[in-house]
Formats: structure tokens, C-alpha cells, sequence
């Protein structure tokens, strides 16, 4: 197993999000046990992990969608265990839940400054992070007027990305933003990824494609039926063998 | 016979124009909780006659005043069904909730019955009473208070909704309630907004009808099954569906009523909202079941 290294190239800066020894469970059915895991500003981290090992509900307990059974969540030097979800946007964690989530029947516009509602009275900022979230996807801009529901799934994801980072997110929790979309899709996603990262934003990225999300990732953990077994550079999770067989297929 | 026609088409719509109140009351609780909130004329019989008591008596307040607070009081009670009622029950069966209605609508009524007696009531008219003359058919000033106060607060309405970034919050909340309170929404705060905002608008539609029908404790059944069947027959669910659903219930009966027999009004609206219903299941202006999301 490879072990924690200090030659992060964010070793230095300063944490983020701290959680630690995290449970969750549905009714009497326990999901996570005992997760602890740390985020440094400026990083990507990838969380990998199978079908059903518990990657939805960890986003889901951090950012307040579902209650913690145990543990503690720090994030921005604040306690937000068990603050509702939308106090923790207010905080400056924005959730692109699993499956995109968009309001089907509202445009691609009103999704967006949805995304603001938290900080609707700073118009100026709004007004120029729309033009932001508008060059970054020229196709949200065309259909600007369209309903959400009748774009592609990648043009959805596209717009839940969008909506997040209208809520100025210190940290984007993003869920599988490649579930279900043509490979040539899924590579434009995780450029995508990669420059919001270059340009500064902190990320947590959850995924079943392993090897996508640790090329981009800085660091990696590796989620098991609700345990994080393993943590280390993503480039050593990438060539560490056990990962391989059981992630990546090779 | 022109005249008469006219004069029909006068009731119809005046009538016709509460039940589009009650309706969209109806409408906006469904779309933000998929509740059908059935203690609606409850809210509409509580704004009568609160404002009939508080400007009752030689020291009752002046009309206007006594109008404003009881929407206010309708209003909170709104509110506290919300958060007392529905809310805890987050999660139940539609039948629950209806249940849940139900029993705050009885329970309203009883509460009317204690405070307020078994009397019936009028109220003065805002205006006097010295009716238009238009041929043969004669427009009574409060029949244009309320066309007027409906139109005014249905155009209120649709402003709200699609105007501004509280009413799209609480469509988006009614569409999708984890991404709402991802957006940094208050959920359950949109949810008090929105049963506030229905209860104001039964409240009003309780307030301009009440010089014209006279009110007591339990005219809310009535109104409330008028304004359901009207929502229903516009396409629950859509609030431009619940106005014109409620117009046209109001001149099906007052056209019924004129032509054939005031003792079958209710009957021939009940049998035209079943025959709709025949034949478009999801109502006039309702998506199919399956666009629903
Ligand atoms: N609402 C729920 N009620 C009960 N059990 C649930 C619920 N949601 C998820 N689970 C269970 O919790 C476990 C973890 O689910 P979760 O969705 O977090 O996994 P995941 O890693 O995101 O999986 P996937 O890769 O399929 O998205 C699974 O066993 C799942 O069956
Ligand atoms: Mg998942």
C-alpha cells in the first residue's frame, strides 16, 4: 500500500475541509464508518471507489443533505456538521449532486442565477460570473432561453457545473460529472475540471472511473463498503498494484 | 335575451372569478408540496369573517383596516399549517396529507363556530351599491372590486413567479428539493412563503366576495369544493389552468343556472367537470402524466 507523501504541491497551504471519523447511515442500514479525510485549498481530490461504496452519501453528509450519525466536518475553520445544505452553500461548498439535478422545466438562464440565489444581492458579481460561466460553456449561452430538461446530458452536467460555481464555491463537490456520457463527452468534462482547478478552485471529485479522476486528481482516497482503506498521491494510486485490480482493470 | 345573456356572463364571472382565486390557492400549495390542501376555504371563510368582526360594532375598525389585518391573520394561520401540520408529516402518503387537510379544515371551522357563532353575515359594500346600467343588465360596483381584485392579484401572482428570484426559488423547490436547497435555498422557509401566500389569496378572494354572499363560519365547504373542482377541471397543477378552470365553472353555473334551473347549477358544473375529465383526464390545460417530472 502506498503511504501518505509529503511532495503534494499544496503541502503548504492550508486545510480546508477536515472531516473526521465520519459514520452515516440510512435508517438502520450504516453506509459510512469512521471516513476521515482532509482537503487543502487549491487541490483536486478524487474519491474512487465501487458501485454502491458509499461516494454519493459522503458528498451528501458533507454538504448537508443527509445527517451525520457521527464524526465532525470542518470546513472554512467552521464546524457545519449537521448544518443544513443550504447554510453550507452559504459557506461556500457547492454539491453537483449525482445525476446533474437541474430544474428540468426552468431555462438554462434562470438555473443559473438559481445557482446565485445565496449571493442574489451581489448583482455585479453575478452579472460577471454569468459571462464567466458563459465562455466557459459557449453552449449554455445559445440555448440560454431553452428549457433545462430538453439539453443533452452533457450540456446538463455542463449547466450543474455552471450553476455550482455561480454560488462562488470555496469547494466544488462534484458526483460522477461523467456518469453516462460519451467518452468524447466525458474527456471535455474532466478538461473542464482540470482548468477550474488550474484557475484556483478547490475540488472534491467522486467517481466510478477511477483512472479519469486519479489522472487529473492531485491526491486520491480510495473508498471500500464505506471505509476510506487507502489515501496517497493519485499517481501512486495509479501504478499501485491492488488499486489497479481492483479499480482501473489492468 | 341579449341583456339577460349579459347579465348571466356578470354573475358568471364574478363568481367565477373567486373560484379562480381558491383555485390558484389550490394550485400553489399543490406545486410547492404536492399537497391539495382542502382547509383552502377555510382560509377564504376565515378572511370574511375576521374583517366582518373587526369592523363590526360602533368601535369597529374602519374596513380597509380591518380587511388588512385579517389577511394578515389568515396568513399566519397559513403559515402554522405549514409548519405545524404539513410539514412534520414530510414524506407521508398523498392520503395522509389530504387527511391532514381535512382535519385542519374541520378544525378551522370549529374554531370559527366557537369565536364567531353560527350567524350569517354581510358586509357593506365598498363602494355603495348604485349599480351600472349596461342595457337591460345592471353591474353592481362590487362585482367590478372583484373582477378587478382578481385580475389584479392573478397578474400579481404570475409577476411573482416568473419575475422574480423568490418565486422561481419556490418553483425550483416544488421541482427538485435537494438541488433547491443545494442552490443555498430555505426549503422549508419557501414552503411557509408559498402556504402564506395561498392563504392571502383566499383570504382576499373571502374579503371581495362577501358583500355580495354573505358569510358565516362554514361557507368555506362550499367555496373550497367550487375552487378544488375548478383546479381540477383547469388542470391541477397549473396556475393559468386554475384561473380559467375557475372562470368557467363560475359561467357554466350562472348560464345554467339562467337558462335551465337555479336548483341544477351545482349539478350541470359537476357533470361538465366529469365529462372534462372524460375526456382530458389530466384537465383542460394539464400536461399529460407522463410530461410530469
Ligand atoms: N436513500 C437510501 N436509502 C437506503 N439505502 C441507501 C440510500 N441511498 C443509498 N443507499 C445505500 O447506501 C450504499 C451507498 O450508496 P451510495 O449511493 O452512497 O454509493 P455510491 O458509491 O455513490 O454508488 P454509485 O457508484 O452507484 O453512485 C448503497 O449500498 C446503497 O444501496
Ligand atoms: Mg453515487
Amino acid at each position: 500500500m502506498p503511504s501518505e507523501s509529503l511532495t503534494s504541491s499544496h503541502a503548504n497551504s492550508e486545510t480546508l475541509l477536515t472531516v473526521a471519523n465520519l459514520s452515516s447511515r440510512y435508517g438502520p442500514v450504516e453506509v459510512l464508518y469512521d471516513v476521515s479525510l482532509e482537503i487543502k485549498t487549491g487541490e483536486l481530490v478524487a474519491i474512487v471507489g465501487a458501485n454502491g461504496a458509499g461516494k454519493t452519501t459522503l458528498l451528501r453528509t458533507l454538504s448537508g443533505l443527509h445527517r451525520s450519525q457521527a464524526g465532525a466536518i470542518t470546513f472554512a475553520d467552521r464546524d457545519i456538521t449537521n448544518s443544513s445544505a443550504h447554510s453550507t452553500v452559504h459557506a461556500g461548498m457547492c454539491h453537483v449532486p449525482e445525476g446533474r439535478q437541474v430544474f428540468a422545466p426552468l431555462s438554462v438562464d434562470d438555473n443559473l442565477r438559481l445557482g446565485a440565489y445565496a449571493l442574489r444581492k451581489e448583482s455585479q458579481w453575478v452579472e460577471a460570473e454569468m459571462e464567466n460561466v458563459y465562455s466557459l460553456f459557449p453552449i449554455l449561452k445559445e440555448k440560454y432561453q431553452q428549457e433545462a430538461g430538453t439539453l443533452s446530458g452533457g450540456q446538463q452536467q455542463m449547466l450543474a457545473i455552471g450553476r455550482a460555481l455561480l454560488g462562488r464555491p470555496k469547494l466544488l463537490l462534484l458526483d460522477e460529472p461523467s456518469m453516462g456520457l460519451a467518452p468524447l463527452l466525458v474527456e471535455d468534462i474532466f478538461r473542464i475540471i482540470r482548468e477550474l482547478n488550474a484557475k484556483g478552485v478547490t475540488i472534491l471529485l467522486v467517481e466510478q472511473n477511477a483512472r479519469m479522476a486519479l489522472a487529473v486528481a492531485d491526491r486520491g482516497y480510495v473508498l471500500e463498503t464505506g471505509r476510506i482503506i487507502t489515501s496517497a498521491p493519485a499517481k501512486e494510486l495509479l501504478n499501485d498494484e491492488a488499486v489497479r485490480k481492483a479499480y482501473l482493470g489492468y | 335575451m341579449f341583456d339577460q345573456i349579459l347579465q348571466f356572463l356578470i354573475t358568471g364571472l364574478t363568481t367565477g372569478a373567486i373560484y379562480a382565486l381558491v383555485a390558484l390557492g389550490f394550485t400553489i400549495i399543490y406545486n410547492a408540496s404536492d399537497v391539495v390542501n382542502f382547509a383552502q376555504g377555510e382560509f377564504v371563510m376565515m378572511g370574511a369573517m375576521s374583517t366582518v368582526f373587526l369592523a363590526a360594532g360602533d368601535n369597529g375598525l374602519p374596513t380597509p383596516l380591518a380587511a388588512t389585518l385579517s389577511v394578515v391573520l389568515v396568513i399566519c394561520v397559513g403559515i402554522f399549517l405549514q409548519r405545524f401540520a404539513i410539514a412534520p408529516a414530510r414524506g407521508a402518503s398523498v392520503v395522509t396529507t389530504i387527511i391532514i387537510t381535512i382535519g385542519a379544515s374541520i378544525f378551522l371551522r370549529g374554531l370559527a363556530l366557537v369565536v364567531w357563532g353560527k350567524d350569517i353575515h354581510g358586509m357593506t359594500p365598498f363602494s355603495g351599491e348604485t349599480p351600472i346600467h349596461i342595457g337591460q343588465a345592471t353591474l353592481l360596483p362590487q362585482n367590478i372590486w372583484v373582477m378587478g381584485g382578481t385580475a389584479v392579484m392573478v397578474l400579481a401572482v404570475h409577476y411573482f413567479f416568473h419575475y422574480t428570484m423568490q418565486g422561481k426559488a419556490i418553483l425550483a423547490c416544488s421541482y427538485n428539493r435537494d438541488a433547491a436547497s443545494l442552490m443555498g435555498i430555505n426549503v422549508g422557509l419557501m414552503m411557509m412563503v408559498a402556504y402564506g401566500l395561498s392563504a392571502l389569496l383566499g383570504a382576499m378572494a373571502g374579503i371581495l366576495v362577501a358583500p355580495i354572499s354573505f358569510t358565516s363560519y362554514d361557507a368555506g365547504v362550499m367555496l373550497g369544493l367550487k375552487g378544488f373542482s375548478a383546479a381540477i377541471l383547469g388542470g391541477m397543477g397549473n396556475p393559468m389552468g386554475a384561473v380559467v378552470g375557475g372562470l368557467l365553472l363560475g359561467l357554466i353555473e350562472s348560464l345554467s343556472a339562467g337558462l335551465i334551473s337555479s336548483g341544477y347549477k351545482d349539478a350541470i358544473g359537476f357533470i361538465i367537470l366529469l365529462l372534462v375529465l372524460f375526456i382530458r383526464p389530466s384537465g383542460l390545460m394539464g400536461k399529460r402524466s407522463s410530461d410530469r417530472v
